[in-house]
C-alpha cells in the first residue's frame, strides 16, 4: 500500500514537472513582447526598470530557473502583469475560495442527486421512473451549459423575479450556478449508476442472495449498491475537472469572481503570469484530486493494488 | 511392400471418367439465405434498434440542412439588412435576424457546417493517431509499452480544456485548422487506451495464437484478426467523441477563443446571442437546438452502433 502511494505521489510530481515546463516554455514562445501595452509609453529608464522587475531582461531559461526556484520554495508564482502589485498566487487563493463554494456545493448535490436518480431508474427499470430520470440525463448530456444558465436566469429572474440574475455576495447568487454547474454531474452520475446496478443485479451473488431469502431492501443495500458504487469513484475525477471548466462559463454569466472569471479575462488581457499562474494552479489541483481518489479507490477496491 | 506398390500404381491408371460422385447432394449443402458479413450484420441490428435508427435520421437530415440550407434561405450568411434587425421567426425569415439583419437560417446551417466539420475531423484525427499509438505500444509491449503509456497517462492528467485553450492563446490564430491541433492534441490519449487494451486481449485470444501456430506472418494477423476486430469499437469511439468536439468548439467559441467573425459556428452564435438573450431568447434557441439536436443523435447512435458492432454483446 505504502509503496502504491509512493509510486502515486511519484508520478504526479512528474505530471506536475511536465506541466510547469512546458506552460512555461509555451507562453514565453509567443512572439512579441508581453509589456508592450504598457510600457509603450514610458520613458527609456522607466521602461527598463519595468522589465528588470519582472525579470524580462534576462534569457528565457533563467526565467525559468528563478520562476521554478520562487515556485518550489515560496510558492510564489509572480506578479500580474496587467495589475501591477497584485501577486498571483494571492489572487489565486482568493478567487478560488469564491469558486470553491458553488463548485464544492454543485459537486455534492450533483453526485447526491445522480446517485440517488441511478438508483430509482435501476429499481424501476422500462417503467415511468426510469424513463423520467433518463430524460432528465440525456438533457444534462447534450444541453450545453451556457444554454442551461440563460435559459434558467431568463425563466427564475426575469419572468418570475424570485432569484438575482447575477452577482455575488448572498445565498441566493449561488442557487443558480450549482444548479447549473450540477446538472451535468447528474446527469452523468444517474446514467452510470444505473447501468452499474443493473450489471451488478444480473450477478450470480444476486441470485444467490435471492434464493436464500434475503429481503429485497437488504440485497440492493448489503449487495446491490456495494459494488455498483465502487466504479462510481473513476469517475470523480472527470466530474471535478469538469465542474472546474464548466466554472468557466458559468462564473463570466453569473458574474461570480472566482477563478475561471478571472482566467478568462486574464486570457482576453494577455497577462501572461496570471494565465500561467492558473494553468499550474489548475492542474495541480486536478492532478492532486486524482491522487486522491486513485488512492481512496485503491484502499476501498483491494483487486486494483493487486494489477 | 510389393503389393502396395502394385495397388498404387493400378489406381494410378484409372481414367477420371471411372470416378461418380454418389450420394452427395451438391444442392443441399447449399446455404438458403444469403451470407451475411459482419457489416451486414451490424447493419441489420442497427436498423432494427429504432432509437438509434431515429438518431440516423435527424442527423441525415441535419447534414441535409447543413449543406443546402444556407442556399434554401435566399440569402447570405453574411449579407446585413439594416431593415431588419432583430426580426423574429416570420415567413421572410424562418428563423428570425440577428442585431445586424443578417438571416438566422442562413446563419444556423452556414455555422453548422464549421461544428460539424470540427466535431467529424476533431474524432477522427484523434482516433488514427490514437490508434496507431494503441496499436504500437500493444504490438511491442515490454519498455515500450510502459513508456508509451506512462506519456498518456501524464498527458491525461492534464485539464483538457486548458490545453485547449493555452493552444488557442499561445497560436493566437483562429483557424479551423489551430482549433483542430488544439482539440486533438491530447484527444487521442483515451482511444490510445481503448486501442491498447483491445489489442492486448486480441493477443492473447486462442484463434491469434493458432494463428501464429500455423505460421500466418505478423501483418496478416493485424490485417486479418487485430484490424477487424478493433474498427467496431473505433467506430463506436469515434461517434461519441464528435458530440464531445462540438462542445468543445461551442465551449471555445463561446468564451471568444474560437471561429472569430466573418465565419461562424454554432457556439459563437450562441454566444452572440447570449448577450441579447433577454430581448431576443429565439436567438440562442436555434443555436442551442442545433447542438442539442446533433448532441443527443450522435450519443444515441453511438449507443446503437455500440451494440450493433460489438459482438460479444449479441445476446
Amino acid at each position: 500500500m505504502a509503496k502504491f502511494i509512493v509510486k502515486r505521489i511519484g508520478y504526479m510530481l512528474v505530471t506536475l514537472f511536465i506541466v510547469v515546463t512546458a506552460t512555461f516554455f509555451l507562453m514565453h514562445s509567443i512572439p512579441g513582447d508581453p509589456l508592450a501595452h504598457m510600457a509603450r509609453n514610458l520613458p527609456e529608464q522607466t521602461r527598463e526598470n519595468y522589465y528588470e522587475k519582472y525579470g524580462l531582461d534576462k534569457s528565457t531559461s533563467e526565467q525559468y530557473l528563478i520562476f521554478m526556484k520562487n515556485l518550489v520554495t515560496k510558492g510564489d508564482l509572480g506578479e500580474s502583469l496587467r495589475y501591477p502589485g497584485r501577486e498571483v498566487t494571492d489572487t489565486l487563493l482568493t478567487n478560488a475560495s469564491v469558486s470553491a463554494q458553488p463548485g464544492g456545493l454543485a459537486l455534492l448535490a450533483g453526485i447526491a442527486i445522480g446517485i440517488l436518480l441511478g438508483i430509482v431508474a435501476a429499481l424501476n427499470k422500462n417503467r415511468w421512473p426510469d424513463y423520467i430520470v433518463m430524460f432528465i440525463a440525456i438533457l444534462g448530456i447534450t444541453v450545453p451549459v451556457f444554454v442551461l444558465a440563460s435559459v434558467l436566469q431568463y425563466f427564475l429572474s426575469v419572468k418570475l423575479m424570485v432569484l438575482p440574475t447575477t452577482g455575488w455576495g448572498s445565498w441566493q447568487n449561488v442557487v443558480l450556478p450549482v444548479i447549473v454547474l450540477s446538472f451535468g454531474t447528474i446527469a452523468t452520475y444517474a446514467r452510470y449508476v444505473k447501468s452499474n446496478m443493473l450489471d451488478v443485479m444480473g450477478q450470480d451473488y444476486i441470485l444467490t442472495a435471492e434464493a436464500k431469502g434475503v429481503s429485497k431492501l437488504n440485497v440492493v443495500k448489503k449487495h446491490v449498491l456495494k459494488n455498483a458504487f465502487l466504479p462510481c469513484m473513476t469517475l470523480l475525477v472527470g466530474q471535478v475537472s469538469g465542474i472546474f471548466t464548466g466554472s468557466f462559463v458559468v462564473e463570466k454569466i453569473f458574474g461570480i469572481p472566482g477563478l475561471g472569471f478571472y482566467y478568462i479575462n486574464s486570457i482576453n488581457d494577455r497577462d501572461y503570469t496570471m494565465i500561467i499562474g492558473t494553468t499550474v494552479f489548475a492542474a495541480a489541483l486536478f492532478v492532486f484530486v486524482q491522487l486522491v481518489v486513485d488512492i481512496a479507490y485503491s484502499i476501498m477496491d483491494p483487486r486494483i493494488r493487486v494489477k | 511392400m510389393m503389393v502396395n506398390h502394385d495397388v498404387t500404381d493400378r489406381m494410378e491408371n484409372i481414367p477420371d471418367e471411372k470416378f461418380t460422385i454418389i450420394g452427395i447432394d451438391k444442392d443441399a449443402e447449399a446455404p438458403t439465405r444469403p451470407r451475411v458479413g459482419y457489416w451486414r450484420d451490424a447493419w441489420r441490428r442497427l436498423k432494427e434498434n429504432k432509437v438509434a435508427f431515429a438518431a440516423l435520421i435527424i442527423l441525415l437530415i441535419l447534414v441535409f440542412f447543413i449543406l443546402f440550407g444556407p442556399a434554401i434561405s435566399g440569402y447570405e450568411f453574411e449579407q446585413i439588412d439594416a431593415d431588419a434587425i432583430n426580426k423574429g421567426p416570420s415567413a421572410e425569415h424562418w428563423f428570425g435576424t440577428d442585431d445586424l439583419g443578417r438571416d438566422l437560417f442562413a446563419r444556423v446551417w452556414q455555422a453548422g457546417r464549421v461544428s460539424i466539420i470540427i466535431g467529424i475531423l476533431g474524432a477522427v484525427i484523434a482516433s488514427v493517431v490514437g490508434s496507431i499509438y494503441g496499436g504500437i505500444a500493444a504490438y511491442f509491449g515490454g519498455a515500450v509499452d510502459d513508456i508509451m503509456m506512462r506519456i498518456v497517462e501524464v498527458l491525461l492528467s492534464i485539464p483538457y480544456l486548458i490545453i485547449v485553450i493555452l493552444i488557442s492563446v499561445i497560436t493566437d490564430s483562429k483557424s479551423l485548422g489551430t482549433m483542430l491541433v488544439a482539440l486533438t492534441l491530447t484527444g487521442w490519449c483515451g482511444i490510445a487506451r481503448l486501442v491498447r487494451g483491445q489489442m492486448l486481449q486480441l493477443k492473447s485470444q486462442e484463434y491469434v495464437l493458432a494463428a501464429n501456430a500455423l505460421g500466418v506472418a505478423p501483418i496478416k494477423i493485424i490485417l486479418k484478426h487485430m484490424i477487424p476486430n478493433t474498427i467496431g469499437m473505433i467506430i463506436v469511439a469515434i461517434t461519441f467523441d464528435i458530440p464531445g468536439y462540438i462542445f468543445s468548439e461551442a465551449f471555445l467559441s463561446y468564451v471568444g477563443l474560437g471561429i472569430q467573425p466573418p465565419s461562424t459556428s454554432w457556439g459563437a452564435l450562441a454566444s452572440a446571442a447570449q448577450q441579447n438573450f433577454m430581448f431576443y431568447p429565439y436567438q440562442l434557441m436555434f443555436p442551442a437546438l442545433m447542438i442539442a439536436l446533433t448532441m443527443l443523435s450522435f450519443t444515441l447512435l453511438g449507443d446503437g452502433l455500440r451494440d450493433a458492432l460489438d459482438p460479444k454483446l449479441r445476446k
